[in-house]
């Protein structure tokens, strides 16, 4: 038996271990319930907990002693965001309208993820349906930043994150409509990859904003991120939106560095930020012409409407997705005796929260008859307006580089009165969403104990170049991603 | 006074293997009550839904047929309202006010030698059916069946180019038999079809039928809206923009009951569907798989087969009927005298079981049965009798002639019997037909009435002569 620390190693570490019979995978994911016992009343990560992964463990054992061919993820333990499907526990969206439902089917990443060998510690926390930067909207629990538990981990797959960053799990899938996997990635100091639209499928991702989601890995390491790629890219049947693109193995480029990429620092992303974060990726850009890279800083002047055009199709797409939440077929069961419909719904209804309610409202009025061109169709204008500069600016630069949040992780219930300042968080991570991009943040640096992430995206499709970038800058930096 | 009736018509492709966004059957009919569901076609959170390639081909197949155009670029869109027939509180369709998204528009139908355009055709999801277990008025509970929902619909529209009641009844007619030769939608299937109506007199409102629930009512019912306007015209009554519903039972139109509110749908283009790019080469080849539709079948059959545009026209009016003559044809070579039987006794048979496959008789009957007419071993009268039979039993026509012993009698010794005991009976007939050559038929009758039809008109118009003949000498 080797010794390693099993709450902090990597994925990539462990798996290895684990087919080389030197780690036993029942007594590593016991000791992660253990450390969750301990650490949860804390951080508040998880919804709830799988009772099958210690018997998932022992068949991982098992399989190791036969001899029998493992997967990429052999016994890893994964978070799992609750609002990805899986059938054998419940899948709530941190809503009290799907509070006990169990969805009687597994979403595509879960079923690729236990192919290879992935167990399912528990459902993470997040704001409900993923409408929020902060977690604290869940209607269930807060989590809180491992770093400091007075503050806000991000969000809205903050469950996800803050479980890394406390050593809770070693991998975990998060979902990024505006910046949800990116924005707590940063707050928590850990690496998250939101994917090119396509890549991934969203087959049992509970729709919040259709045209802008896409669930994607959250890891401690870049290498980590690159191997639970590897597992969950690819045409899916069930998601006619995903891409036909090869399946790729991303940590075999990983190893190649920035020499001669052309990097832009976004100007309009890194303007108006608090002044350690400004800091903070400028050196960050420093670094990177250090291994090599030229760097220049480059403008987007369209960047300007991207929050407003966002906000519009996300909450018109979310009017529509959360319509379905009736009470009547599944979720939440009101008794609809006596009611007549309209207001058996206004019953069920009732049980959204005010952020939900109010996101509702919104895209129902952007998308009511004589608004549709005012707001809707305009969004999807300067939808188009921004993908074509950021499509001419990467005819020259192979990657642009921007903080991932323009502020440091705050107090919890800071800015809760405040919605408007709430969405102007997103500001520098929904671009991504609106043109399909990928984009990555990873662990730049601490500034009195806070993390501030870097964010990178690269063009359609250029997730290997993102992965290069975000291990080379990994590589020259010591910044934590791990509390226990 | 101007008329106009414009059409809005749902039709269900009952001849999909499955629904228009996942693998649940499209067949839901006699099912157990949501026994034919999925997460799919249930709208459960996480599921995406999958478009039909076929049911896009059927959908275009017939865009083409009605000569709609057809866009680049298919699109469809959500359309958003509360109701819980709905899984997903919007039904994913088609939509054409801020780009053409719909499958097909602009397009033309010609019928009887009149003309209707199609404003557009279009792709939509059916929703699930509400059941009143008591009835609509006195149940006090809804139940849900979501065992239709996510059926493929196609959503024809036409411009309100229709004046005449009868015309729509024709121009529905063409449509069935479109929709028949190109196998999309049975429509004799109990909700397969369903039409609202709408007609507007000149200097009047329009008012809307809804949910006509076959083909058949809906000249009915424009006949009855029609004349309950005329009557409200002669009373000086003003007829009141709206919504009614045909009671088929009682057979007029009442207003609804619940006032349909001016409704908000949102529309939106469906982020879930990609848009299809659909290009010439798919049109090319749907093109060239077109099956022959009833226009050119008509032409065939009177060019080919030399029959007249009105027998012909019948013959194609229902795909079965066209071919179980083509199938017959097959089997006996006599165009004409063949479709002659389709046009005359055996059409009566035929509307009465809504459908020519519903009845017994088979291709190689009718064959038979004029095959043995044209070989005068049966009278067309006796060949009549024969056919009665054989719709319900499905015998041969040889087996039931046999039976009936129904050879036409053109033994002339016996009919020579026949004749006399005939004189013996009509003497005051007889006395007529000396001097009257128009009796003869009379007394023709009656020998043939006595024979059952079996006796042969020609050998015994003859012999009646013969005998009159020989009397008045
Ligand atoms: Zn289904």
């Amino acid at each position: 038996m080797i010794t390693m620390d099993l709450l902090t190693s990597s994925a990539a570490d462990i798996v290895t271990q684990i087919k080389k019979g030197y780690v036993s995978t029942e007594e590593y994911i016991a000791k992660i319930f253990d450390h969750i016992k301990k650490v949860e009343s804390n951080v508040h990560a998880y919804i709830s907990l799988n009772d099958l992964a210690i018997e998932r463990a022992r068949e991982v054992d098992s399989a190791v002693k036969r001899g029998e061919k493992l997967g990429k993820l052999a016994g890893i333990a994964i978070a799992v965001k609750d609002n990805i499907c899986t059938s054998n526990m419940k899948t709530t969206c941190a809503s009290k309208i799907l509070e006990h439902y169990i969805p009687p089917y597994n979403a595509t990443v879960i079923e690729m993820l236990e192919r290879e060998g992935a167990i399912i510690i528990g459902k993470t926390n997040l704001d409900e349906f993923a409408m929020g930067t902060t977690t604290e909207f869940s209607r269930f629990k807060e989590t809180r930043n491992p770093w400091d538990i007075e503050r806000v981990p991000g969000g809205s797959s903050g469950g996800s994150a803050a479980s890394l960053a406390a050593g809770e799990t070693t991998l975990a899938l998060g979902s990024d409509t505006g910046g949800s996997i990116r924005c707590p990635a940063s707050f928590c100091s850990v690496v998250g990859l939101k994917p090119t639209y396509g890549l991934v499928s969203r087959f049992g991702l509970v729709s919040f904003a259709n045209s802008l989601e896409l669930i994607g890995p959250m890891c401690r390491s870049v290498y980590d991120t690159a191997l639970m790629l590897n597992c969950i890219t690819g045409r899916d049947s069930m998601d006619h939106t995903t891409l036909d693109v090869d399946t790729k193995d991303y940590t075999a480029t990983i190893t190649q560095g920035v020499k001669g990429l052309k990097i832009g620092l976004v100007r309009e992303m890194i303007s108006d930020v608090d002044e350690h974060v400004s800091k903070t990726i400028h050196d960050a850009a420093s670094k990177f012409e250090s291994l090599g890279a030229n760097l220049n800083e480059v403008s987007i002047d369209s960047l300007q409407y991207a929050l407003a055009s966002y906000y519009t199709i996300a909450m018109a797409e979310a009017s529509s997705n959360l319509a379905r939440y009736d009470g009547v077929r599944y979720g939440i069961d009101m008794g609809p005796e006596g009611f007549e419909w309209n207001s058996y719904y206004t019953k069920v209804r009732s049980n959204f929260g005010d952020v939900v309610k109010r996101r509702i409202i919104i895209g129902t009025y952007v998308l009511s008859s004589g608004y549709y061109g005012k707001y809707y169709l305009k969004a999807q204008k300067v939808r188009t307006l921004i993908k074509q500069e950021f499509a001419s600016l990467f005819k020259t630069y192979d990657l642009l580089i921007a903080p991932t949040m323009p502020i440091l992780p705050f107090k919890i219930g800071e800015k809760t009165m405040d919605p408007l300042h709430m969405y102007m968080t997103d500001i520098d991570t929904v671009a991504a969403n609106l043109i399909g991009i990928p984009s990555i943040s990873i662990p730049c640096a601490f500034t009195d104990g806070l993390p501030i992430g870097l964010q990178i995206m690269g063009d359609h499709l250029s997730e290997e170049l993102l992965i290069r970038a975000a291990y080379a800058f990994e590589e020259i930096t010591d910044v934590k991603k791990v509390i226990v | 006074m101007k008329i106009n009736i414009g059409l809005e018509i749902h039709c269900q492709m009952t001849g999909l293997k499955s629904k228009l966004f996942c693998s649940c059957e499209a067949d839901y009919r006699g099912k157990q009550p949501n026994g034919n569901i999925c997460p799919i076609c249930l709208g459960l959170p996480g599921t995406l839904p999958l478009l039909n390639k076929k049911a896009l081909e059927n959908a275009l197949m017939l865009s083409l047929a009605l000569n709609c155009k057809i866009p680049d670029v298919v699109s469809f869109y959500r359309k958003n309202y509360f109701y819980p027939d709905l899984p997903k509180n919007f039904q994913i369709t088609q939509y054409n006010s801020y780009q053409i998204s719909s499958i097909g528009s602009g397009g033309t139908v010609e019928f009887d030698h009149k003309k209707v355009r199609i404003r557009r055709i279009q792709l939509e999801e059916d929703p699930g059916r509400l059941v009143y277990e008591s009835g609509i008025a006195t149940s006090n509970y809804t139940l849900v069946d979501y065992n239709r929902a996510g059926v493929a619909l196609m959503e024809i529209v036409t411009e309100p180019d229709f004046d005449d009641p009868k015309d729509v009844k024709l121009f529905l007619n063409k449509l069935v038999s479109v929709l028949e030769h190109l196998g999309t939608c049975d429509t004799k299937l109990d909700g397969a079809v369903r039409c609202d109506v709408n007609i507007s007199q000149e200097n009047k409102k329009k008012v809307e039928i809804k949910n006509v629930g076959s083909f058949k009512e809906v000249e009915k019912a424009l006949v009855f809206e029609i004349s309950r306007q005329k009557s409200f015209g002669i009373k000086g009554i003003e007829v009141k923009s709206e919504t009614r519903h045909w009671d088929d039972i009682r057979r007029i139109t009442i207003q609804s009951r619940t006032k349909e509110e001016e409704q908000d749908y949102r529309y939106f283009p469906e982020p879930d569907i990609p848009a299809a790019y659909l290009g010439n080469e798919l049109i090319n080849s749907l093109t060239k798989q077109m099956p022959e539709l009833p226009d050119a079948r008509k032409s065939r059959f009177v060019e080919n087969f030399g029959l007249s545009e009105q027998n012909a026209q019948i013959l194609i009016d229902e795909k079965d009927t066209a071919d179980f003559f083509e199938e017959s044809l097959k089997l006996y070579d006599d165009a004409k005298e063949i479709s002659n039987w389709f046009v005359t006794d055996l059409k009566v048979f035929i509307n009465e079981a809504n459908g020519i496959r519903s009845l017994k008789i088979k291709p190689s009957h009718i064959a038979e049965l004029v095959k043995l007419v044209n070989q005068s071993t049966i009278s067309r009268n006796t060949a009549k009798q024969i056919l009665q039979q054989i719709v319900k039993s499905g015998e041969m026509p040889s087996v039931v002639m046999n039976n009936l012993k129904a050879t036409k009698i053109s033994n002339e010794e016996a009919l020579i019997q026949i004749v006399d005991d005939v004189f013996a009976k009509e003497t005051i007939a007889v006395r007529d037909a000396l001097k009257n050559e128009k009796a003869i038929n009379f007394l023709l009758g009656k020998v043939i009435q006595s024979t059952r039809g079996r006796a042969d008109p020609k050998l015994t118009t003859e012999l009646i002569r013969k005998k009159i003949a020989s009397i008045s000498t």
